[in-house]
Parts: C-alpha cells; structure tokens; sequence
C-alpha cells in the first residue's frame, strides 16, 4: 500500500486512492466542484489543486492517484493563488444574483470565495447572458448562468439513473448546460441533481423561494415512502414559521448511508412529505355523532373509547373485535398495539397488510413497490394475521359485512386503497364501533366513530424496520400538530384506562422492551442503533458487490 | 456608579434630610431665575446672545430632523413602479428584533426579476429603528428617511406596515422644517434636492 504525506501527516492508503480521498481519511477538506465521491471522476473544474513534489506543475487532487512517497502540500502560498485564479474563472460570467438565488447559504462558490478568493474583481467586459430560469422537468429549475459546468448532474444522469437526459451544449464561454433537444429531466431520482449541484444552477421547484436555507434547521431521519427506509434529513423551518402558509417541513434532503441509499433518494420520497401539514390532519379526537364530527378532549375520547370497548368485549367476546394495524406505523407503536390488543384486551383478529390493488412502482435501486416503511418490522413484531391466529384484513371486512364483527380499531390505512369502495363502506356501516387511528382524514377515516389523531413521521421519535431488517431511528422535527400523540402514546393511554398500565415515557422505553420480548431484535437497543441503524438478527448486510450494483 | 450604591446606608449629612432638599430648590430656582432674566433682557432686546432655555410648541412646531435621523420605513420603486426589493430576506436576517415578515413569489414572465416580494410588513411595534435592515439591502430597497416620528395606533395589528404602505411614502424633504425662534419657518434650499436620486 502506497505511503504518502499529506500536509507533513503521513498516511498509507490503498491503491488507486486519489489525492482528495486520502486526504479527507486524514480530516483535510480540499475544495472542490466537479468531484462527488458517488460519481466516476472528471476533474474539470480544477479547483482541488494542490502542489505535488517533483512534479513541474499543480495537479488536480480529485484525478491524481497516490503514489508511494508522494508528498502534497495542500494548503501553500502557490496552491491558495492558483485556487484563487480558478475561483475567478469560475466567477467570470456568473450573475452573481445571490439574493434572489435559493442555494445563497449553501453555495459553494459562497463557501469557497470566502475561504480562499477574497480577491476584487478584475472584469471590465459584459458578461455572458444565458437562459434564468428555465423549467428543465418536474421538479428541477435551471440557470444557465449560474452554472459552473462541474458536469455532476450530467454524470448522474448518465451513471446512476443511466438516463442520458442532460448534456453540455456549445463551446467557450457560451457552454450551456441542457437537457437534449425534445427531452426534459423528468426521470424518477431528478431531485438527485439538485442535492449534488454545488451552485445555484439547479434549483428545486417545490422549494423555491418559499423560504431561505439559514433558516431551516435539520433533523436526521428516515424517508416513510417505501420500504427502502431511504436516510434523510428533515429541514424544517422553525424560526421563521410565517413563511411559505405555515408550513413547517421545507424540504427532504438524502442523509448518507453507505448500506441503504448512499447519497441518493428518489424524488416520490423527497417531494412526499406533504400530508405533514396538510389541511387533512386530524388534529383532535373527534366522535361523530349523526352525521357530524365534534371535537373531544383526549380524557374524554380515551373515556368513552374505553367504555364502548369495555362493553364490545363483554357482551360479544374477543372474536367480535377487529384490529388492523398499519406498517406506517414505527415499531414502537406496533409493539405498544401488540400489547395493548393481545394482552390488555386478549384480542385475536390482528392483521395489518392491505395489499394494494395498485401496485406501486419498483425499480432495481432504491424505489420499493411496498410503500410502507415497517413492513418488516410488523412481521418481525408477529403481527400479521398467520401469527396471531386470528383473521385477516379481508376476513375481517368480509365477517363484519356478515355483522359477526362489532368493533373495528383501524390505523392510518385507507381501506379504500386495498378493497373495493363499495365494500369498505358496505362493511364499515354494520360494525357499531369503528375506531380510525392515524394523522390525516381519508375516505376510512371518514367512516369511523372516532378519529383519534397520531403524530406524523416528523413529529415523534422511534424506528422502522426497513425491507432488509435494518431498524433505523426516526427523530422528532417539529411538535405534534395539534393534539396529535405518537402512536405508541395512545395504546398506552388506553391500556392504562382499561386496567393495565405500561411503564413507557419514551420511544427507547418502549424499544427496550420490544427488543427483550421480540426474538428478531433481541440484543438490541435503542441507544446502539446509531446514525445509521442495525441489522435485525438473523439478517446480513448487503454486500459490496450489491451495493456496488446500485450504483451501475 | 455602581448600583449597589443606592443600598449604601445614608451618612449622618444626608439623614439630616434639609441640606439636601435646599441644595434641590438651589438648583432649581437657580435655573429659574437664570432664564427669566434672560427672556426679559432678550425681551427688552438689552441683549442678544445667551438665550434662556426654550419650550417648542409641538405639533405646531417641529424639530428640524438630521439627514441620518432613521424613522419610519419605505420602499423604493424601480422606474416602472414596481417594488425594488427582491425578497432576499437579508433584511429580515439581520434584524435584531423579528419584526420584519416576508413572503416571497415567483415572476417567471420576467426572469429578469424573478424574486418579488409577495408580502413584506414590519412591525413597528417591534421595530427598534437600528437601521441594519437598510444597511442589509443589496438594492437599496428599504430606507429609513420617511420623517415619520408619531408611530402609534391603537391596536397591535395598526402597527404593522405593509407593503402598499410603504411603496406609497416619500422621503422626508417637507418635513425638513427649520424655523426661526420667533417660529417663522425658514425652508432650507438644500434639502429641497431629491433625496431619492
């Protein structure tokens, strides 16, 4: 293994390590535009250059590979001249419109004018107009002038998506990035571009302007859109809460896992975070009673929810009573269900897939057709219908429909996705007491009793079980809109209303005990799961050859 | 001072109470006295320099107002009427005391703008007049010359200035008032020159 110094700290590292890599193993960061450690390597944007000895000129860090006794000097007086002449190429036609510029906060060419340009511009000339604005897809807004040709969204369209919608047009000053003529970047992970384009020249539709980056503050978690359990940071804007209608998630951003999604999301997660503050939230208990809904205190919901139970279960037996439970739930709220439904009340029928008539898309990288985040986790937990010997979903809509069913407790799903609508109302009608668990309104919801309201993914802490059992924690944003409570919450609540309390006062509480009773998580514990998550037993990492097939 | 002066236990001078209160009448008369002669001899025009002190009859009469005096807000306009801020925000960055709210819209009929602000208030119940907001702006959209000082409503949302308000003020030539002390005003050519240019 080549041996080289780096700054006068001497490191080995493996063949074929670039200059920039070995350098960020010793902790120092080299500037840089066009190399992103994802992406094959280009070095066209000449910024990472460092001083190499016995080589007659600079060399660009991000393409040099190391060589034994290399000795590089990153940081010297010739180094930081030539880094400041790229940086004022780089500038020479950039509109330098940072006010109105979304990425202003998070601008490299801000960064790095900051840390090593700080030099007065030289140019006289006009600069070169190119397209503002231009709506190149969906989701993705191009400023021709802005960009610095760094080629990383052209790579990433070509290597990781394979794609091929962006290229670069024209030749000097007049290069342009487009998309080809007739297409436009609209393929299923363009969001993508948008992280890894290191000026303003990819701008985000859905984000634009509606608020400013210094203000949003990120919270690590894990995307609930699909069984992929995709990292991201949730940035949410709790400084200025005015802005962009009282929303308080601004925007999902991919957060680095080397074993789920590495730097990447797809772009139905990223801009799938909008129930969060929808105007569907259910943001209170509410009972209906003929025909309209009426707010109710939490006491009083859980009171009289306890009651009507309580009289349910003596009355028709355990048998009458119906429980589906939701894997957009975290495995804390399943297992406080579990308990509360198997223990407390010696409830049988617990089931909680509904399989999708429609089937979601999938493709062989991060886009699972199972769009819920615990799929896994429920399983593991034992709550599908097999382990409980109880019934299933259908059996349970079926048998209610036949009036052997008197109470159903539904979460968050929206039966209608599964069964026919016909069907759902016909047998939601005969059961005397629906109960709708979950954070926002539905066609199922809209059937129910009572809606009691949970707290979205943003809103609480626990964990999901992704596809590959891989349990990754989730962690609270913002506070729970309105009276909304964590799932987990409420089944303790009404477990202590209806005679058994669970001594559980937070998520890890509750992950704790899951992790003593569960066989698949035994061992575990909240504290170990890390920013990353841990594997289930029983399961193993993917390999890197399989990870290294998702990247192409 | 420190502060913990004032819970000094009091000498025996200060206890005997009557030295301090002749010393307090002292002063008081001495100015007293000191402008009533002073109005009576300018009265009587047996003198014309040291003036005694002088009450201005507000609102009647105004203050002369500085150039760099920071009162109410305004925002500037480009030559077709339209605001000049750009909702950049920096502005409602920096402003130390939050009272500035901006909500910014998108103009893709002119890419040339293409950030407008779709709202902008301040609230100048919190407002603590420090200016950075005028020194934050990259376009000179905001600038503190109004000569607006009498800032009161009588709700909480009154004190709010929006944007339509702000477009419409002008900078503060008029209220560039010098008088004479006999209270003729006096109009000062130079700060008749468009302050706005």
């Amino acid at each position: 293994m080549p041996k080289i110094t780096i700054d006068s700290t001497e490191i080995e590292v493996e063949k074929g390590t670039t200059v920039i890599q070995a350098a960020e193993q010793i902790g120092i960061d080299i500037p840089r535009y066009c190399y992103h450690p994802g992406l094959s390597i280009v070095g066209v944007c000449r910024i990472c250059l460092v001083e190499i000895e016995r080589m007659p000129k600079l060399q660009v860090a991000c393409y040099t590979p190391v060589a034994d006794g290399m000795v590089v000097h990153t940081n010297n007086e010739k180094v930081q001249q030539a880094r400041r002449a790229v940086l004022e190429f780089l500038l020479i036609n950039h509109p330098l419109d940072c006010p109105v510029c979304d990425q202003a906060g998070e601008c490299w060419l801000q960064n790095f004018y900051m840390q090593h340009g700080l030099y007065d511009s030289k140019m006289v000339e006009d600069k070169v107009k190119k397209q503002k604005a231009l709506p190149i897809g969906p989701n993705v807004m191009l400023d021709s002038e802005r960009c610095i040709l760094c080629t990383r969204c052209v790579r990433f369209c070509d290597e990781i998506t394979e794609t091929h919608e962006l290229g670069i047009f024209n030749r000097g000053d007049h290069t342009e990035l487009l998309p080809y003529p007739g297409q436009e970047l609209d393929n299923k992970y363009s969001g993508n571009t948008i992280d890894i384009c290191p000026v303003g020249a990819l701008t985000d539709k859905d984000f634009r302007f509606r608020t400013r980056v210094w203000y949003l503050t990120e919270t690590p978690s894990v995307c609930p859109g699909c069984s992929t359990g995709c990292n991201i940071n949730v940035h949410h804007n709790d400084h200025r809460p005015y802005k962009a209608g009282g929303i308080r998630v601004s925007r999902l951003k991919p957060r680095y896992n080397p074993d789920v999604n590495q730097w990447w999301m797809c772009d139905e997660g990223r801009y799938g975070f909008t129930q969060v503050d929808a105007d569907s939230r259910i943001v209170a208990p509410q009972k209906k009673t003929r025909g309209d809904w009426q707010l109710l205190s939490w006491q009083d919901a859980i009171d009289e929810i306890a009651t009507k139970i309580k009289g349910i279960l003596k009355k028709h037996g355990a048998d009458a009573f119906g429980v589906i439970l939701s894997p957009q739930m975290t495995n804390e709220g399943l297992f406080a269900a579990k308990r509360f439904f198997q223990e407390t009340l010696e409830v049988e029928n617990i089931d909680f897939e509904v399989v999708a008539r429609e089937k979601g898309y999938a493709d062989d990288f991060l886009m699972k057709a199972d769009k819920n985040p615990n799929s896994e986790g429920a399983k593991k937990i034992g709550l599908s219908a097999v382990d409980n010997s109880g019934l299933e979903v259908a059996q349970m809509l079926a048998d209610a429909k036949d009036n052997r069913l008197k109470a159903l407790y539904i979460c968050h799903h929206n039966l209608e996705k599964g069964f026919k609508k016909e069907e759902v109302k016909e047998a939601l009608s005969k059961v005397d007491l629906v109960i709708f668990q979950g954070t926002n309104q539905n066609s199922t919801s809209n059937l129910a009793n009572y809606c009691l309201p949970s707290a979205s993914f943003v809103e609480k802490d626990g964990t999901f079980t992704n596809f590959a059992g891989r349990v990754q924690e989730i962690h609270k944003a913002v506070e729970p809109l309105g009276e909304s409570k964590p799932d987990w919450t409420i089944f303790r609540n009404l477990s202590k209303r209806l005679g058994k309390s669970m001594p559980y006062f937070e998520a890890g509480d509750v992950f704790n005990a899951l992790a003593e009773e569960v066989d698949a998580f035994k061992g575990l514990s909240y504290e170990k799961i890390g920013e990353h998550g841990v594997l289930l037993n029983g399961h193993r990492a993917s390999t890197e050859k399989e990870m290294g097939a998702l990247v192409a | 001072m420190n502060i913990h002066d004032k819970y000094k236990p009091l000498t025996f001078w200060e206890k005997l109470y009557l030295p301090a209160i002749i010393s307090g009448l002292w002063l008081t008369s001495m100015h007293f006295f000191r402008n009533l002669t002073l109005h009576i001899l300018r009265a009587l025009r047996l003198r014309k320099t040291a003036d005694g002190a002088v009450t201005i009859q507000y609102p009647e009469f105004l203050r002369p107002l500085f150039p760099r005096l920071r009162t109410m807000h305004r925002l500037t306009k480009r030559d077709d009427g339209t605001p000049r801020c750009v909702a950049c925000m920096m502005c409602e960055t920096v402003c130390p005391a939050k009272c500035i709210y901006i909500i910014a819209d998108e103009k893709l009929e002119n890419p040339e703008i293409e950030k407008m602000p779709e709202s902008f208030d301040i609230d100048l119940g919190l407002c603590i007049f420090c200016g950075y907001c005028v020194e934050a702006c990259p376009v000179d959209a905001i600038r503190m010359d109004t000569g607006i000082l009498e800032i009161s409503n009588l709700t909480r949302k009154g004190m709010v200035l929006d944007m339509e308000t702000m477009l419409n003020l002008e900078p503060m030539q008029d209220r560039y008032v010098k008088y004479t002390k006999e209270g003729e005003i006096v109009s000062q050519e130079y700060l008749k020159q468009d302050l706005s240019k």
